[in-house]
């Protein structure tokens, strides 16, 4: 009976073309975002159960957009109910960590120009104190600004001279170069770097301003992961809402909750609390540091990049003592739970298999395997930034949850 | 029975699903055997197995 | 506190490994924290903040390999700056290995001729795997226990409307192909195939049918509860089909507890439609309904085994009751008798096999009277609690109770040995009498487990002026890997009287038990 309804979903994703064609503030591009809404990673949920890094996230975004002069005056604003939250995901946008989206932030737009849907995601800001691990000082607002006012209008003018740029292209190449775009992108990011500089060559911008773009662009490993988030997103989205399809759509955490959505069952929520990474910290760092699993990220694996894509990536492995064998065991299990392969996208070390693909609701219950997520892990207090990296499931929880659904619904 | 459907007078080809003391007797009997790496569905929830095959139809 | 920054020049390795070792050396004792980096700028940043930075370090390009470690004392930072050398040297190989599946689909795609899946998994998700199994076209040895019946059915009709075997639930025993599944013995290849609702029935008649120099061509287990009403002798019909129409089998032996009447008789009726020499024992039950479909009848493991090999010489079957001559056993009994106290009078049988403790029931009641058993035959003489015994008695330790959360008796013989000990504590016991059970599935060294807790059984019992006689049956064959000449030998050694088969183990211990009495009732042809 799902079966079918699967196979309309397997095709959605496989011929999904995610293009991006554009930069523009959130407040032009995302339909129905507001000065006073902000936008989040993971499931719903309210300011008072927000865990550390988000409330500072969420704060920076207020002062960054004069809401509020400082920390106080925004915590006040936000306790007198004049904040409205929203999912990312429910937008049609995906965030990396924290993953805030606020009014006047620049967005990337692409457009899944096989179905015609579209999709978003900030532009990363690079690593270190920065409003995706809830930093919120002078130096964040004052990057946030240089992100809106020069980089962000930048970019626009760069994309417009190209007839957009194919982004599962340079996702498949990276792949074969040991990204696995998810916790690697340094890979991807290198390549679009390559593609985007002759264009921004193209634009007439004075020299330091090029060398500000190009230091920033060039100095950030991760500056494609926000562009694979989105790509993978839309995507996703193209495969949602298929009736009597189980596959899952999104899986994402907002720090305290995880959460999924299945094809069939619409736009509800399945959620459980978010677990804690097993993996390795930086010196300095344990794990009674770290946050819970948190960030869109998770929308890579949904899509069977990340951890699904480990044996693209054994170095990942070694986040929680394995070996290059166990990155190929990771993505062999994960074949377990999805219903086909993407062609599109191949793993080098395993005859140039596809990745797995189609995560299937039916398939996690019947095997009792879990799928696995690759993840950095933040510290629990706003502003630090990243501890440590490694890998997470889910809980069987958020699954059991949608079965039921499922089972009341046919 | 067909011919190629008995299992009698073929070489065993075997798949162990469970304790693994059985595979080791029948390498040691010089059969192939493979172990499958087994949790229980839906994480051992019987209710939720009850659920499954209801939707397996 | 103390600390030790070093820097090791021109050497790198991967940030990742770095990491692991880094989080690795932190666990050492006595070390507060520690930190193994290349000197990027970053790192050094990062040393500053831990308050590990030092001129060296300052100096340090990014090809350097800075280890820095803060502990109690330099003994810790002695143990820990080891353990780094040891972590920064060892290579690690980088082999695919083999594929481990994780469900059935994915392990027939590794082993696509796939012809048989062994299930062993908890009896709740055992039928859901089974019939995985079955729909996927292989045949099925299902050991797990604890199936519903209703479930079973439906897998046994499966089985058959594909051509497929079902063997079990809770078959612990089969021979296919020469190779024994589960728990069995190792017996030459021959003509004669078995179908088996009962494993160590199955384990006896195909080890003395060895023993008689004929050979097993399929041993067909089937599970407990085949010939029950409901599941309606399912499998066991199907195995006499299959076995009558394998060319290589020449004579069929079908082992069970009495069935329901009209299971027994469609059973029957299929052994006779199989136009070979068929010989039943239904263990416990009557002769006249097997005599009267022309198929032969049996009354312990041992005559079945030996009437087939008869048949298949072209000879009548016989009874055997002892193997050695009358006199010789009456002696022997003697022997082990007359230095019991008058109290000594019981038998306490501690059996790993179900059906051999059936066997000893079925045989000694006739002899003895009432005897205890937590599988008895009748219901009255159902042991109040299995862990004690009363009067004659004879307890299935492969039952439920004892095997909760531990090995089956077969193979962990703990609770057996302590059984021994407090069965020699009774001043009521005259005779312990055991099944040692050899071959795939069971201990490797059943003599050297049982030997200690002989010996102190006996020895305590001697303090007290009493002799205990202890008489056991090796089920096994010269093939075995546990070596049943050596095994026997010990025993023997250790003063416990070796029988040639589970039946007479039996009539001799009531022999020894009885001092003798029942000589003429144990030796008199029965009608």
């Amino acid at each position: 009976m799902f079966e079918e309804a699967n196979q309309q979903a397997i095709k959605a994703m496989k011929n999904a073309q995610p293009i991006l064609v554009d930069v523009e503030p959130a407040s032009k591009a995302i339909s129905g975002m507001k000065k006073n809404l902000i936008l989040h990673a993971g499931p719903p949920i309210e300011w008072n159960q927000m865990c550390g890094p988000l409330r500072g996230a969420v704060l920076g975004a207020l002062v960054f957009e004069e809401l509020a002069d400082n920390l106080k005056e925004a915590e006040a604003i936000i306790e007198s109910e004049e904040i409205e939250f929203s999912p990312c995901h429910e937008k049609g946008a995906v965030g990396p960590m924290t993953g805030v989206v606020s009014h006047s932030m620049p967005v990337f737009v692409v457009d899944n120009i096989a179905n015609g849907n579209r999709s978003f995601s900030t532009i990363n800001e690079g690593l270190g104190k920065v409003l995706r691990f809830g930093a919120f000082d002078e130096e964040v607002i004052k990057k946030l600004k240089w992100i809106e006012k020069t980089l962000g209008p930048s970019l626009k003018k760069a994309l417009a001279q190209t007839d957009g740029i194919n982004l599962n292209g340079i996702i498949s190449r990276a792949l074969h170069m040991g990204d696995e775009c998810h916790n690697r992108n340094i890979a991807s990011s290198s390549l679009f770097f390559k593609m985007l500089v002759p264009f921004l060559l193209d634009v007439n911008l004075e020299t330091y301003l090029l060398q500000e773009i190009s230091a920033f662009m060039a100095e950030n490993d991760h500056f494609f992961l926000n562009l694979s988030m989105a790509a993978c997103k839309v995507t996703m989205d193209s495969a949602h809402g298929i009736d009597n399809s189980t596959i899952i759509t999104a899986m994402t955490r907002n720090g305290t909750e995880f959460g999924i959505r299945v094809s069939t069952l619409g736009d509800e929520w399945f959620t459980a609390p978010a677990s804690t990474v097993e993996g390795l910290y930086f010196p300095g760092y344990t794990a009674e540091d770290a946050n819970p699993d948190i960030g869109d990220s998770s929308i890579a694996e949904t899509r069977g990049l990340g951890g699904f894509a480990m044996a693209a990536s054994p170095a990942i492995v070694r986040f929680v003592g394995g070996t290059p064998a166990d990155a190929i065991g990771y993505t062999r299990e994960m074949m377990e739970i999805t219903v086909a392969t993407d062609n599109n996208f191949t793993i080098p070390v395993l005859g140039f298999e596809g990745i797995p693909l189609g995560i299937d609701l039916l398939k996690i219950m019947d095997t009792g395997i879990l799928p696995v997520i690759n993840t950095g892990i933040a510290h629990r207090n706003p502003g630090i930034g990243q501890i440590g990296a490694g890998v997470v499931r889910p809980s069987m929880e958020c699954f059991k949850d949608a079965l039921v659904k499922l089972s009341q619904r046919v | 029975m067909t011919d190629d459907k008995n299992i009698f007078n073929k070489e065993l080809k075997v798949i162990n699903i469970g304790i693994d003391t059985f595979p080791k007797d029948l390498k040691a009997q010089g059969v192939d055997v493979i172990s499958v790496d087994w949790r229980p569905p839906a994480g051992g929830d019987l209710d939720m197995l009850k659920l499954l095959e209801k939707l397996e139809g | 506190m103390t600390k030790r920054v070093i820097v090791k020049t021109d050497t790198y390795r991967d940030s990742v490994i770095l990491m692991r070792i880094s989080n690795s050396i932190t666990e050492v004792e006595g070390v507060q924290q520690a930190a193994i980096v290349m000197a990027t700028a970053l790192n050094k940043d990062l040393l500053e903040n831990l308050d590990l930075l030092i001129e060296d370090v300052v100096e340090a390009t990014p090809s350097d390999l800075v280890i820095a470690i803060e502990a109690k004392d330099e003994a810790s930072i002695e143990v820990a700056l080891l353990e780094v050398d040891r972590l920064l040297t060892t290579r690690e190989t980088s082999e695919e290995g083999e594929v481990i599946p994780k469900t059935l689909s994915s392990a027939i795609r590794e082993l696509p001729n796939a012809n048989l899946v062994m299930i062993s998994v908890p009896g709740e998700y055992a039928s859901r795997e089974a019939t995985k199994a079955l729909r996927r076209g292989l045949n099925v040895f299902l050991f797990s226990s604890n199936v519903s019946i209703e479930d079973e059915v439906k897998l046994k009709q499966l089985a058959v409307e594909n051509g497929l075997l079902m063997m079990g639930p809770d078959c612990g025993t089969a021979i296919i192909n020469n190779v024994v599944l589960g728990f069995g013995n190792s017996v030459r290849k021959g003509t004669i195939g078995i179908v088996s609702a009962a494993g160590t029935g199955l384990q006896q008649v195909s080890t003395i049918i060895h023993d008689e120099d004929f050979g097993i061509s399929q041993a067909i287990g089937i599970g407990g509860n085949d010939l029950s009403k409901d599941v309606g002798g399912l499998m066991m019909i199907e195995g006499i089909k299959r076995l009558a129409e394998d060319s290589a089998t020449e004579a069929i032996v079908l082992i069970s507890k009495p069935p329901d009447k009209e299971v027994s008789n469609r059973v029957l009726e299929a052994a006779k439609r199989s136009n070979k020499p068929v010989v039943v024992i239904f263990l416990g039950g009557t002769s006249e309904e097997i005599e009267r479909h022309s198929v032969v009848s049996a009354a312990t493991l041992e005559d079945t085994s030996k009437a087939v090999c008869a048949l298949m010489k072209g000879k009548q079957p016989t009874r055997t009751i002892f193997t050695a001559e009358r006199n010789e056993v009456v002696a022997l009994a003697d022997s082990e008798s007359k230095e019991f106290t008058s109290d000594q009078q019981f038998i306490r049988g501690l059996y790993t096999g179900g059906t051999l403790c059936s066997e000893a029931l079925v045989i000694l009641s006739p002899l003895l009277g009432t005897i205890y058993s937590n599988s008895p035959l009748k219901q009255e003489y159902n042991l109040e609690n299995s862990s004690m015994s009363k009067d004659h008695t004879c307890v299935d330790m492969g039952s439920e109770e004892f095997t909760v959360g531990r090995p089956h008796p077969m193979i962990d013989y703990t609770l057996r040995k302590q059984r021994i000990i407090r069965e020699g504590e009774d001043p009521k016991t005259a005779v312990i009498l055991l099944d040692v059970v050899i071959g795939y599935g069971s201990h490797d060294n059943p003599a050297g487990e049982l030997i200690p807790p002989i010996k102190e059984a006996r020895d305590a019992a001697k303090k007290e002026g009493r002799r205990l006689s202890f008489v056991a049956n090796i089920v096994g064959t010269d093939l075995d890997h546990q070596n049943l000449r050596k095994q026997q030998k010990q025993l023997e050694e250790a003063g416990v009287i070796v029988m040639p088969s589970n039946a007479q183990a039996v009539r001799l211990a009531a022999l020894i038990a009885t001092k003798g009495t029942i000589a003429d009732l144990l030796f008199e042809e029965d009608t």
